[in-house]
């Protein structure tokens, strides 16, 4: 099974938000950035997994430029057996769709699998975009997944229970909290990692249809009112007449 | 402007952040002159969506569930028949699974999980989990936006409307849906639940929720939990909040026993309303509350249980 994952960096989750150049860009400095939890934790070990009961191959691929080198390394380490880096910016969710369809389409790729939003832009767009561009099939926010005889088996969570949705491969899957559990590369992961296939593809601007003009960050919240333990029953009191909120 | 908006439904009912988008999309093509249609299928009484602000809905009577390519075709359609400039959907899955594709197909830029009205080709929305707000402008003639759920309320002093008979060539689904399992059918759902109450490991072990969820019942609140009690199997995957489980935003967030790490705070920064119970005064998630309790679980939250009971008396 051919599988092909792809990831986006994100700044670690602990990291200040600020902004530069009158709010239009995010600032980076001091910034450590991550593999985005969704793609790394739960749909690039799920592929390991499958890949190891399986057989097959997992590539990762990211677009982006040369400050992806990190993150694609730390992929390669956790156990993707080769990399791809479009050499493009990531202008919006269209651009990067359309750069990640434009080299799949005639890859053979099985699987796709995405994690469910980057962590920064909370989008949850690029996987139905890609489905939409390379006409497959997408499931959006598994929690589970197995594939038998060229048909994906997904769980995921709806309102008030779960569901099991069935589809041929090839298809788009998103990936949420469930489908696996993080895996630390081991030092023979990082060591391999370094002498993994990482291509570099060049290519031409793709169309963006949105862009961010500048970033505000939201009112600061007022000071924390304390309610006396020994007197608790106060809180429900300013719930309902101060906050009104029961 | 027209706008055209769709409207997912559960169980014979509009599910809340549907009539959100739709209360959305009212409100966007009041704003620019113009007028709202919603769009949905099967047997349901649709005219209720006038309630919200839809000034007529389109209604697919052969469909019977909501597939996302299907229903990517049912909006193509009716793009092409209104005219349509503005296209909007709830971020839920089904809007995670029908809104890239629209944009794909019509061109069009997609502004997801907004939480504020467009002003001109302008829309905002949350990034960094809530941290940021990000100005993002649509450079295309359609615009599609999906709306955050409980961040834009229901506006529910509209009338019914007219339902007219809506048919679109579909397709088949490809994704198939083998099997749905219903749990906890009493409980609220989460991601809809307008009061919250979460407790974390604090609480010292699964056999004390009771307490927790009966302070929920009290306040007609859902039960929600932190990573780790999620992990460790004190308490369901579905009830985990936070950066890697679900977020939500609703109007009254109970945190006990909660230190507050930034990947909690993550998934809930978007309650209008926290409340913050914790023996450790240092605990970071004061910081973020509103209303703070510093005291141990066990004695704060039987006299919380007992001040709802007697307030809920009073109603």
């Amino acid at each position: 099974m051919k599988i092909l994952v792809c990831v986006s960096k994100a700044p670690d989750t602990t990291s200040k938000i600020a902004f530069t150049n009158n709010n239009s860009s995010f600032d980076e400095a001091g910034v450590n950035f991550i593999v985005n939890p969704y793609d790394e934790w739960y749909a690039l070990v799920r592929a390991l997994e499958l890949k190891e009961a399986q057989g097959g191959n997992v590539t990762v691929l990211s677009v982006g430029g040369v400050d992806y080198e990190q993150i694609i390394r730390k992929a390669l380490a956790i156990g993707a057996d080769d990399a791809v880096r479009i050499d493009a910016p990531e202008s919006d969710a269209l651009s990067v769709s359309t750069h990640i369809a434009n080299y799949a389409k005639d890859k053979g790729f099985d699987l796709i699998l995405c994690g469910k939003e980057t962590i920064n832009y909370n989008g949850s767009v690029v996987p139905g975009m890609v489905a939409e561009l390379l006409d497959m099939p997408l499931v959006a926010l598994a929690a589970k997944l197995d594939v038998a005889n060229g048909v994906a088996t997904c769980e995921r969570e709806v309102t008030g229970g779960m569901e099991v949705l069935e589809v041929n491969l090839p298809a788009v899957i998103s990936a949420a909290k469930g489908m696996a559990e993080q895996r630390i590369p081991n030092m023979r992961g990082i060591m391999a990692a370094r002498t993994k296939t990482l291509e570099v593809v060049s290519v031409e601007n793709a169309t963006a249809t949105t862009s961010v003009n500048n970033y505000e960050l939201p009112p600061a919240k007022s000071a924390c009112k304390y309610v006396d333990p020994a007197n608790a029953a106060e809180l429900i009191t300013l719930l309902h007449q101060e906050a009104k909120v029961i | 402007m027209k706008t055209i908006v769709f409207a997912e439904h559960l169980n014979g009912k509009f599910t809340k952040s549907s009539l959100e988008a739709v209360s959305y999309a009212s409100a966007w093509s009041v704003a620019a002159g113009g007028t709202c249609i919603a769009i949905t299928y099967g047997s349901i009484d649709a005219s209720v969506l006038g309630t919200a602000g839809a000034n007529e809905v389109w209604k697919m009577d052969a469909l019977s569930a909501a597939d996302g390519e299907q229903i990517t075709k049912l909006m193509l359609a009716a793009q092409k028949e209104s005219g349509a400039t503005a296209i909007v959907l709830s971020q839920d899955l089904i809007g995670k699974s029908v809104a890239p594709r629209l944009s794909v197909r019509l061109n069009a830029g997609l502004v997801s999980g907004a939480s504020f009205l467009p002003t001109g080709n302008i829309v905002k929305k949350n990034v960094f989990s809530g941290k940021a707000i990000a100005h993002v402008t649509v450079n295309s003639e359609i615009s599609i936006v999906t709306v955050l759920p409980n961040s834009y309320g229901v506006n529910a002093s509209g009338a019914a409307c007219p339902v007219n008979a809506f048919n679109a060539e579909i397709g088949t689904a490809r994704v198939r849906v083998k099997e749905v399992r219903v749990e906890e059918s009493e409980s609220i759902p989460l991601p809809e639940a307008d009061k919250v109450v979460s407790a974390g490991r604090g609480m010292k072990g699964p056999e004390n929720w009771g307490m927790i969820e009966e302070l929920a019942k009290e306040l007609g609140a859902a039960t929600a939990c932190s990573r780790p009690v999620s992990d460790i199997g004190w308490r369901p995957h579905h009830e985990h909040v936070g950066q890697t489980g679900i977020a939500i935003r609703p109007n009254l967030y109970i945190a006990v026993g909660i230190s507050g790490a930034i990947q909690h705070l993550a998934g809930v920064n978007g309650s209008k309303v926290i409340v913050v119970i914790n023996k450790d005064p240092e605990a970071p998630f004061f910081k973020a509350a509103d209303y703070g309790i510093i005291g141990d679980a066990f004695e704060v939250v039987p006299q919380l249980i007992a001040a709802a009971k007697a307030f809920n008396a009073t109603k």
